[in-house]
């Protein structure tokens, strides 16, 4: 079994009226089956409001099924018994920088999660340093971390999880609320993590240019999986992505439209390298 | 001529250990009805300077004319050229706090001491530039979705009839649709409603498609002014403070190292497509 | 302005005090407090300023940097010096229609200014050198017996923590916040006290919505990251007095004695 699996998996927001009773009913995810390996790097796709952000939060047990199961290194999210297991195998990051971060100090704040499952002092420096490493932080551990850029804030947060020495990362949405270098900035600190460390990593996001190095893309749309290949196959869809409001990286768009005039190019080039492969031979015939 | 700044400088802390240049030495004309970019990376001052143009923020030295007139010259009517220069910050979470979206309109022509019916039909105009329909005048802003909460924070301020309207990244944190969609209305505001636009963004991509003159700056100051094809060309200084060139930028420039007879000035998808295109055909 | 209060500020550089158990500092702090209060004699404001001296010198922070959280209180000093300077009754030194300078007015404006600015002092000394995390453990380990009686000690040292943390943020929103409404005509300066109350309105309400939110994002990012009350805990920082501590507390109460013995004497 893969280490992030679901079955049938729904989702309901229920708003209630003052007489407790139901007033509306919005189905976030709806019937999602998908199973993910330990070591990929998947990105999840979707417009705002197509349920992605709310299936990262029943990765670490923050949302539990209103039907269906999902397990976590094979723990079901329900059984109250797993969920600090749970979540300390699959670490969360969130969207907004400022409001994950809880000490006041760089290093407080890495050390937060392994204090809160009670890890040996000795332990918890040991883990604190090694995660401020990982994300390329060291320098700042003494740092307020009002004093840092937003891309900082979320390499901390980043190492604040890596602390818990989880098995995978969930980031929900992290760049969102950065600019491009803040941007580039953690998704290559994130990258280093699941290559030189193995950690499993779920990205959501929505920018195409964050995920073309993903070895697995899944786009959801109004709370189902629509889409679900590798970056190749989903980027040479561009029609269909856009009708889910979605888009493609430039170069992606650009061989397509090369590709629509005549132009004899593979499908899904993702790179201006690939890009350039193809295109030169052609360029030089002439 | 709508705004003329003259050798502006802002500085924090003048006079102690900590002096810091927010600005320095910022001169800049935006003529009536252009369609104005202006990047920089955090930090370089961008947000500032457009703080400064509708007297949110005071120079240190300089001045600003709005319409000829100087904005720090004595008993200015500071009000009155912030309901001609409007200014949309980059949250809209920052500014609604209405009851329904069409209170929330009225905010800003109520603030001008309008009658009632005037502020009603500006609310109304606004709400429909920004393609808002009835539907939504009694909702709450709070239960929109991020697009149509920016929707509802645009038209706040296009219902004080601005003749200059800045935006501060009004696309940050929307699906790629949602940005397209939230552009594609403010260009149609610049064509149809012949508004000046100034508009603060990191898609450089952005840039190249709606922009006529593209501002760049860098530790405060400007460092250029030019159409957008021309700026891009610099792309390798760009890169030096931490900024870039759209994507196709970069594809032509590769194409043109490798002997590739194509333009330098393409920015655009469709640009790239036909030149290359043309570049085949040969 | 509103970028300028120090509120916690902390000042990172290395020194013995900012090595010391954040209880002795409590503690000393405390000691200097009651100190003030003990004494009224020159030679007891002498000895205060000795010892407040020697403290401002081993913490290796600037003066200059100390200074600043003086400015804040700058009113309230002027006014309770005026106080003691034209109310307090005795030998009339300058007189002009009817407000009297009497010779123990000025000794009390002078001692009460000196009170004032040392209470000041003593306290950012205390906020410079500790982060507020070791404050609030500080807080949360030097008060732990009132756990007892069932006075959730963690918990209010936890939201005192988050509540230094988030004060600046929220500062700068509500900058953010005037600057977007001011762009929309709004005016926080002009008109009667009505008038005004009412134009904050739409200052407090995106204020309020924000700090909300974030709270809900907070705690869901709190129990991400498994938190669940302070049972079972274990610190990154544990407490544990050293020999400076015993020092420091050895200074404390000889300083104290002194002070007291210098009343009587």
């Amino acid at each position: 079994m893969g280490i992030i699996k679901a079955s049938k998996l729904i989702y309901d927001y229920i708003r209630r009226d003052e007489n407790d009773n139901i007033e509306e009913v919005n189905r976030a995810i709806d019937a999602v089956d998908v199973e993910i390996q330990k070591g990929d790097f998947v990105a999840i796709l979707g417009h705002n409001g197509s349920g992605k952000s709310t299936f990262a939060k029943h990765v670490n047990g923050i949302l539990l099924p209103t039907e269906g199961t999902i397990w976590i290194s094979e723990m079901d999210t329900q059984d109250a018994s797993h969920i600090w297991n749970i979540r300390k195998t699959a670490g969360m990051v969130f969207q907004n920088p400022d409001n994950q971060i809880i000490g006041n100090v760089v290093e407080e704040d890495v050390g937060f999660g392994p204090e809160n499952i009670g890890v040996s002092t000795e332990e918890i420096w040991k883990r604190v340093d090694e995660s401020l490493e990982a994300v390329g932080m060291t320098a700042y551990r003494m740092k307020s971390p009002n004093k840092l850029s937003g891309g900082q804030k979320q390499r901390v947060a980043i190492a604040g999880v890596m602390a818990m020495k989880p098995e995978c990362i969930i980031l929900d949405e992290p760049t969102a609320m950065l600019d491009p270098n803040g941007r580039k900035e953690v998704i290559k600190t994130v990258r280093e993590l699941n290559q030189r460390e193995g950690i499993t990593v779920l990205l959501i996001t929505h920018y195409m240019e964050e995920v073309v190095n993903a070895d697995r893309v899944i786009v959801m749309d109004d709370g189902k999986i629509v889409m679900d290949g590798t970056p190749r196959e989903i980027f040479s869809q561009v029609e269909r992505l856009k009708s889910y409001r979605l888009d493609v990286p430039q170069v992606t768009e650009l061989a397509y439209e090369l590709k629509k005039a005549g132009v004899e190019l593979p499908e899904g080039i993702l790179t201006r390298k690939e890009l350039m492969e193809c295109l030169l031979p052609l360029l030089s015939e002439g | 001529m709508a705004i003329k700044v003259e050798h502006l400088n802002h500085i924090y802390g003048e006079g102690t250990a900590f002096e810091q240049y927010a600005l320095k030495d910022v001169n800049v004309t935006i003529e009536d009805g252009q369609f104005v970019g202006l990047i920089g990376h955090t930090g370089s001052g961008k947000s500032t300077l457009i703080q400064h143009l509708n007297g949110l923020l005071r120079g240190s030295s300089g001045n600003i004319y709005y319409n000829g007139e100087n904005i720090y010259s004595e008993g200015y009517d500071m009000k009155g050229l912030r309901s001609k220069v409007g200014l949309v910050f980059q949250y809209p979470e920052h500014q609604l706090f209405e009851v329904d979206v069409f209170s929330d309109v009225c905010f800003g022509p109520k603030n001008l001491g309008l009658s009632k019916d005037e502020i009603e039909e500006r609310a109304r105009g606004a709400l429909e530039l920004v393609g808002l329909d009835e539907s939504f005048y009694r909702q709450s802003p709070f239960e929109l979705s991020g697009g149509q909460k920016r929707r509802v924070a645009i038209a706040g301020v296009l219902a004080m009839r601005p003749q200059v309207l800045i935006l501060d990244e009004p696309t940050a944190g929307l699906d790629p649709k949602g940005r397209d969609e939230i552009l594609d209305e403010i260009s149609a505001l610049h064509q149809e409603k012949k508004m000046t636009i100034i508009l603060v963004s990191h898609s450089m991509e952005d840039m190249a498609r709606y922009a006529d003159r593209l501002l760049v700056m860098n530790h405060g100051e400007k460092v250029f002014d030019d159409s957008p094809k021309q700026v891009f060309k610099h792309y390798k200084e760009l890169e030096k403070m931490g900024l870039a060139a759209p994507q196709i930028t970069y594809v032509v420039h590769e194409l043109r190292e490798h002997g590739v007879e194509i333009a330098d000035d393409l920015t655009t998808v469709a640009e790239a497509r036909d030149a290359i295109l043309k570049a085949l055909r040969k | 302005m509103l970028r300028e209060i120090t509120l916690g500020q902390y000042y990172p550089v290395d020194s013995v005090i900012h090595r010391l158990d954040p209880r002795t500092k409590l503690f000393g702090t405390l000691v200097f407090v009651i100190s003030l209060f003990v004494t009224t004699s020159v030679w007891g404001y002498m000895l205060a300023t000795v010892f407040l001296i020697f403290v401002i010198k081993m913490t290796k922070v600037p003066f200059s940097f100390m200074v600043k959280g003086l400015r804040s209180m700058l009113v309230l000093l002027l006014l309770s010096v005026s106080f003691n300077l034209f109310l307090t009754t005795g030998e009339v030194l300058v007189q002009f229609w009817i407000i009297k300078i009497t010779r123990e007015g000025v000794r009390m404006a002078g001692f009460m200014a000196i009170r004032l600015i040392y209470l000041v002092l003593g306290s950012t000394i205390m906020t410079l050198t500790t982060t507020p995390n070791a404050l609030t453990d500080g807080l949360e380990k030097g008060m732990g017996f009132l756990n007892k009686v069932r006075v959730p000690v963690h918990e209010i040292s936890m939201m005192m923590s988050i509540a230094l943390r988030f004060i600046p943020i929220l500062v700068e929103e509500t900058d953010k916040i005037m600057k977007a409404q001011m762009a929309r005509g709004a005016d926080f300066e002009s008109g009667n006290l009505i008038q005004k109350v009412k134009a904050m309105v739409p200052l407090l309400v995106p204020l309020f919505i924000s700090a909300f939110r974030r709270a809900t994002d907070l705690a869901m990012a709190m129990e991400a990251r498994c938190y669940r009350g302070g049972n079972g805990r274990t610190k990154m920082k544990p407490l544990h007095y050293a020999l400076r501590d015993r020092l420091a507390y050895g200074l404390q109460l000889g300083y104290l004695a002194g002070m007291i013995g210098l009343r009587f004497l």
